[in-house]
C-alpha cells in the first residue's frame, strides 16, 4: 500500500483556530471507520486524513513518529520492511483506519495483557488544542517525567481534548515465529493453566468462547515450539485473534449493543454468551435494550462496563461517574478545549 | 551545608490551628523546630525550608479533612512520602503545611489470583514485593531507593527502576487511584484494567503532588519468572560499554534490566561493597534476563555474543539468588558509594535516545574536564536514562553555582539529542528552568490550566514542577543558572 506523505499542520491549526474564534464545533474525522463509536458529535467535519506519513523512524531505536492520518496498515507495511511491528495490538476496521483514530478511541486488541495497552506504547504526541495552538507533550524517549502526561490522557478521550497531529510509538522486533493453539477446557481450568503459562511461556493472546480456550504464542522459534509442546491442544486459527481485535466474526454480528466488561480476570464465565478476551480481564457482550443487566453484572464482578457500540447514538460509552468527578473531568476538558469545539458531544453531552 | 529558609512570620488564624488539631490524632501535628527539622528537605538537601507545621494523619478521611480545612484558609499543602525525592518535590512551603502520608502504610488487599494489590500511599515500595513474594509475585518498578520510598511518592514521580525496561514504569503498573483534589473532594479513577473515560490516573502519575493527594493505589503484580540470570560485561572504555548497550537495543533484545557503570562509579562501589570488579574495567554493563529456562538460555547466548563482539574482556554470570544479589549490590548501592568520594554530589536525570549514548557520554566527559568537576555515571542505560553524578564540595564558595552550570549544560545536551530533562526524578524545584527550555509558553499554559482544574487556588505544592511564564521570560530559558537566584521557586503563582 502506498502512503502519501503530507504535513497539514498549518491548515488544521488554522481551521481549529477559526472554529475556536467562532465557537463553532468541528467533528474530527480521518478514515471514518470509527464514526459509529461514541455519541454522535455535533459540528462540521474536519478531516485529518491528508495529514499522513512518517515524521521520523529510526529502526535501531524502536520508535516511530507518525502523522495521525496514516492508515494503520500502511504504517505496518513500513515497519515490516525493517522486520518490526508496533508493540501494541491495534484494532483496525478496514484499510482506511488511521492511527489517529485508533488512539482517540483507545482500544487495544487481545495482545493487551502481554504487550501492553495502546496508551503504553505512546511516548509523546503533538496535537492541536481547542484554542488552535500546536503543542507537544512527551517525546521520543522511553522515560520522560517533565510535565504532566498529557499524551497518555489523549488516548481514549475520543478526540474531545485535542486534535492529534503526530504520535511517537514504540515498536518491537517482529516475532520469529507465531502459533495459535486451541484447547477444550472449562473456564476455571483454563484460568489455572493460563496463570501457570503466563510466567514462563511467550503468550501474546488468550481468549475463550463457547468452551474453547485459544492461546496465541509468538517469539523465538524454539520458544514457540517448546511452548506448543508444554501447552498441548490442537493447532488453532490465527484469525480468531485478528477477528477479535477488529470486532469481526459471528459473535460481533449478533444484534444488540456491544458491551465491554472490564473485570478481574478470575471472574466466572457467566453468562455464557459472552466472549472472554485479555485472558479473562475483558468480556464482550451483545445485549439488546435495557442495560441494567450489564451494569448489575459489572457491579457484581467489581468491574466496569463500557458500551462500545450503541444503537441509540445519544448514549455514550461510559456511565456518568459521581458528580464531583464528572465536574473534575469537565474542568480537564475545559483546560484543553475551553469552548468545547472538538468532537462536542462525542463522549458526554455538551462537551 | 546550605542555608535553611525560615517559615513565614504571619501567624495562621487561631481557628485554623484549633480545627487542625481537632482533625488529627494527638501525636499527629508537629511544630517544634526539633520535630520538624527532618522535614526541611528531601533527597536534594541543597534546598531547605523549615515547615511551619507537619501533619501526620492516620486515615484517608483525616487527609480529606486536612485538605478541606487548608482550602478554607488558603494554606498551601505539600504532600510527602518518605522524602527520598531527588528534585525538591517535597520541599516545604514557607507558608504551608507538610502533609505526611507515612502513617497511611497498610496493604489493604493482596489478590494473588487476579494479581493486584491495593495499597495505602505510605506503603514502602519494597514492602509490596515482600508481601507478594509468598504468592510467587512481585511489584515491578524498583527504584534504587525502594527500601525507603513510598508508593504514593512513586506515583507522584512516576518512578522507574532497573526492571522498568521490560516491565514498565509506575504509570504502566497502576490500575486505579483514589485521590483528594485541593478542596478535599475524593475521586476514584481506574479499574481492573486501568481504564477510565479520561485517563486521570495517568495525569496524576508523575504530577509531583500538584494535582491531588493520592490516598489509595491499586497496582498490578507480575508472576516471578522461573529463572533469572544476571550478566556483568567488563569493557576497557566507557565508549565501548555504551556502544554495547546501543547494540543490544538495536538488535531488539529487551532484557529485564540493562545498566551501565563507569570507572569512577566502579571504584566507588568496589570500595563500598568490597566486591571486586574485573581488573582493568573502565566500565561495565549489567544485564539481566528472565523467563523459563529456555528463554534464559537463548537470550543469554545472544547477549554473550554481543558482549564479545563489542569487545568485552570479561563476562561474569550469576544464577543463584545470592550470586545475583552480589552482582547487583554495587549498582544498587552506587549512589551512597559515590557519595563517599566527595562531600556532596548532584544527581542528574536526563534521558536520551539510546543511539546517542556514545556521543552524549563522550561530551559529558569533556564537560567534566572543562568544569574541573568529576562526574560518575551509573544509570539505566537500556532506556537511555542518564544519571551523571557531579561530585563537589558545597563548602567551597561558588562551587554549587559551577555544578548547576555543568548540570544545565548536560540537560541542554540531552535536549539537543532529542531527549528530556527528567527521566524519573521529576522537575520539583530543581529543573524549573529546564522546563522553560523543553516547553513552549502554550504548552506551559496547558499545564497551568490542568493544574487549575484540580486545584483552582494553587494550594497543592505551589511553585513546583511547572514554571510560570514570567519566570521563563525572566530566566531567558536555562541561562538563569549562571546567576543562581536563591529560592526563586517560592513565589506563588
Ligand atoms: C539513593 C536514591 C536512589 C534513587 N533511585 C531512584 C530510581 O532508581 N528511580 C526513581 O525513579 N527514583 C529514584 N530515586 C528518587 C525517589 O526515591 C523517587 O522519586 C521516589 O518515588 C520518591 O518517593 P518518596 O516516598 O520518597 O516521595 P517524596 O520524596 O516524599 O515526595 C516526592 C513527590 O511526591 C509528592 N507526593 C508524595 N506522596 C504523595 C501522595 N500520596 N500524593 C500526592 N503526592 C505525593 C511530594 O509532594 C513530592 O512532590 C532515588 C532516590 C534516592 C535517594
Amino acid at each position: 500500500m502506498s502512503l502519501e506523505h503530507n504535513d497539514d499542520t498549518a491548515l488544521l491549526a488554522s481551521a481549529v483556530r477559526e472554529a475556536y474564534e467562532q465557537a463553532a464545533p468541528v467533528e474530527i474525522v480521518a478514515g471514518g471507520t470509527r464514526r459509529a463509536f461514541g455519541r454522535a458529535p455535533t459540528g462540521t467535519p474536519l478531516s485529518v486524513a491528508r495529514h499522513a506519513g512518517i515524521v521520523a523512524y529510526d529502526p535501531s531505536e524502536f520508535v516511530v513518529t507518525v502523522r495521525a492520518g496514516t492508515p494503520i496498515v500502511a504504517l505496518e507495511d513500513i515497519l515490516a520492511r525493517e522486520g518490526q511491528v508496533l508493540t501494541a495490538d491495534v484494532p483496525r476496521f478496514g484499510a482506511a483506519s488511521t492511527i489517529g483514530g485508533a488512539l482517540a478511541v483507545g482500544l487495544t486488541g487481545p495482545g493487551r495483557p502481554y504487550s501492553g495497552a495502546l496508551r503504553d506504547a505512546v511516548l509523546g504526541m503533538r496535537l492541536i488544542s481547542g484554542t488552535g495552538e500546536v503543542v507537544r507533550f512527551g517525546g521520543q524517549v522511553l522515560k520522560n517525567v517533565a510535565g504532566f502526561d498529557v499524551s497518555r490522557l489523549m488516548v481514549g478521550a475520543y478526540g474531545t481534548l485535542g486534535l492529534l497531529l503526530d504520535v511517537s510509538l514504540r515498536t518491537a522486533r517482529r516475532p520469529e515465529a507465531e502459533a495459535v493453539v486451541r484447547l477444550e477446557r472449562s473456564w476455571p481450568a483454563a484460568r489455572v493453566a493460563l496463570r501457570q503459562w503466563e510466567s514462563a511461556l511467550p503468550l501474546t493472546g488468550a481468549c475463550y468462547a463457547g468452551g474453547v480456550l485459544h492461546v496465541r504464542l509468538a517469539g523465538l522459534a524454539p520458544r514457540v515450539a517448546e511452548a506448543r509442546r508444554v501447552i498441548g491442544g490442537e493447532t488453532g486459527d490465527m484469525a480468531v485473534f485478528t477477528d477479535l481485535r477488529d470486532l469481526r466474526g459471528v459473535f460481533f454480528e449478533r444484534p444488540g449493543d456491544l458491551w465491554r466488561l472490564l473485570v478481574p480476570p478470575e471472574s466466572p464465565w457467566d453468562p455464557e454468551d459472552t466472549v472472554i478476551d485479555w485472558a479473562g480481564a475483558q468480556r464482550f457482550w451483545r445485549v439488546a435494550g435495557d442495560a441494567t443487566v450489564v451494569y448489575e453484572l459489572a457491579a457484581r464482578l467489581r468491574g466496569q462496563a463500557m458500551r462500545l457500540l450503541c444503537a441509540d447514538r445519544g448514549v455514550g460509552p461510559w456511565v456518568l461517574p459521581p458528580p464531583a468527578t464528572m465536574a473534575l473531568m469537565a474542568r480537564v476538558k475545559a483546560a484543553m478545549d475551553p469552548r468545547a469545539i472538538l468532537n462536542r458531544g462525542r463522549l458526554y453531552p455538551d462537551w | 551545608m546550605s542555608q535553611t529558609v525560615e517559615p513565614s512570620h504571619h501567624p495562621w488564624p487561631a481557628a485554623f490551628m484549633r480545627r487542625l488539631r481537632r482533625i488529627l490524632p494527638a501525636d499527629g501535628l508537629l511544630q517544634k523546630p526539633t520535630e520538624v527539622a527532618v522535614y526541611e528537605c528531601d533527597g536534594l538537601p541543597v534546598y531547605r525550608v523549615r515547615p511551619r507545621a507537619v501533619v501526620l494523619p492516620r486515615t484517608a478521611a483525616e487527609v480529606g479533612q486536612v485538605l478541606a480545612l487548608c482550602a478554607e484558609y488558603q494554606v498551601p499543602v505539600v504532600a510527602r512520602g518518605a522524602g527520598t525525592g531527588l528534585s525538591g518535590g517535597a520541599l516545604p512551603h514557607p507558608e504551608g503545611v507538610v502533609l505526611s502520608l507515612a502513617r497511611l502504610n497498610r496493604i489493604l488487599a493482596l489478590d494473588p489470583d487476579n494479581r493486584i494489590a491495593r495499597l495505602e500511599p505510605g506503603v514502602r515500595n519494597l514492602a509490596v514485593s515482600e508481601a507478594a513474594r509468598p504468592h510467587g509475585l512481585f511489584y515491578a518498578p524498583d527504584p534504587s531507593s525502594q527500601i525507603a520510598c513510598t508508593i504514593g511518592g512513586n506515583v507522584a514521580e512516576n518512578a522507574g527502576g532497573v526492571h522498568c525496561l521490560k516491565y514498565g514504569l509506575t504509570t504502566h503498573n497502576v490500575l486505579a487511584l483514589k485521590f483528594f483534589d485541593a478542596e478535599g473532594t475524593l475521586h476514584e479513577v481506574g479499574g481492573p484494567t486501568g481504564e477510565w473515560p479520561l485517563d486521570l490516573a495517568a495525569l496524576l502519575t508523575g504530577s509531583e503532588g500538584l494535582l491531588g493527594v493520592v490516598v489509595e493505589v491499586t497496582v498490578r503484580l507480575w508472576p516471578k519468572p522461573p529463572a533469572t540470570v544476571a550478566y556483568l560485561a567488563a569493557f576497557r572504555s566507557l565508549e565501548a560499554a555504551a556502544a554495547c548497550v546501543s547494540e543490544v537495543v538495536a538488535l531488539g533484545i529487551i532484557p529485564a534490566g540493562l545498566e551501565l557503570m563507569d570507572g569512577l562509579a566502579l571504584s566507588a562501589a568496589q570500595d563500598y561493597t568490597g566486591i571486586p570488579y574485573p581488573e582493568g574495567s573502565a566500565a561495565v554493563v549489567l544485564a539481566e534476563v528472565d523467563g523459563d529456562d529456555l528463554t534464559v538460555a537463548l537470550e543469554g547466548d545472544r547477549l554473550r555474543a554481543i558482549f564479545t563482539a563489542q569487545g568485552a574482556f570479561a563476562v561474569e554470570q550469576a544464577v543463584s539468588d545470592e550470586d545475583r544479589r552480589r552482582l547487583w549490590l554495587g549498582r544498587k548501592s552506587a549512589f551512597p558509594a559515590v557519595g563517599r568520594l566527595a562531600p556532596d554530589y548532584y544527581c542528574m536525570d536526563g534521558t536520551i535516545p539510546r543511539r546517542s549514548l556514545v556521543p552524549v557520554l563522550t561530551e559529558i566527559g569533556a564537560l567534566s574536564r572543562r568544569y574541573e568537576l568529576p562526574v560518575a555515571n551509573v544509570f539505566h542505560a537500556g532506556d537511555g536514562n542518564l544519571h551523571p553524578l557531579i561530585l563537589y564540595d558545597a563548602a567551597i564558595p561558588g562551587q554549587l553555582v559551577q555544578v548547576e552550570a555543568l548540570g544545565a549544560d548536560i540537560l541542554r545536551l540531552c535536549l539537543a539529542h532529542g531527549g528530556t530533562i527528567s527521566g524519573e526524578h521529576g522537575v520539583g524545584v530543581e529543573k524549573l528552568d529546564g522546563m522553560c527550555a523543553q516547553f513552549t509558553a502554550a504548552e506551559l499554559a496547558i499545564f497551568h490550566a490542568l493544574k487549575s482544574a484540580f486545584d483552582p487556588h494553587h494550594l497543592l505544592n505551589p511553585g513546583k514542577a511547572v514554571p510560570t511564564p514570567a519566570r521563563c521570560v525572566e530566566a531567558g530559558g536555562m541561562h538563569v543558572h549562571g546567576g543562581h537566584q536563591p529560592f526563586p521557586h517560592l513565589e506563588r503563582f
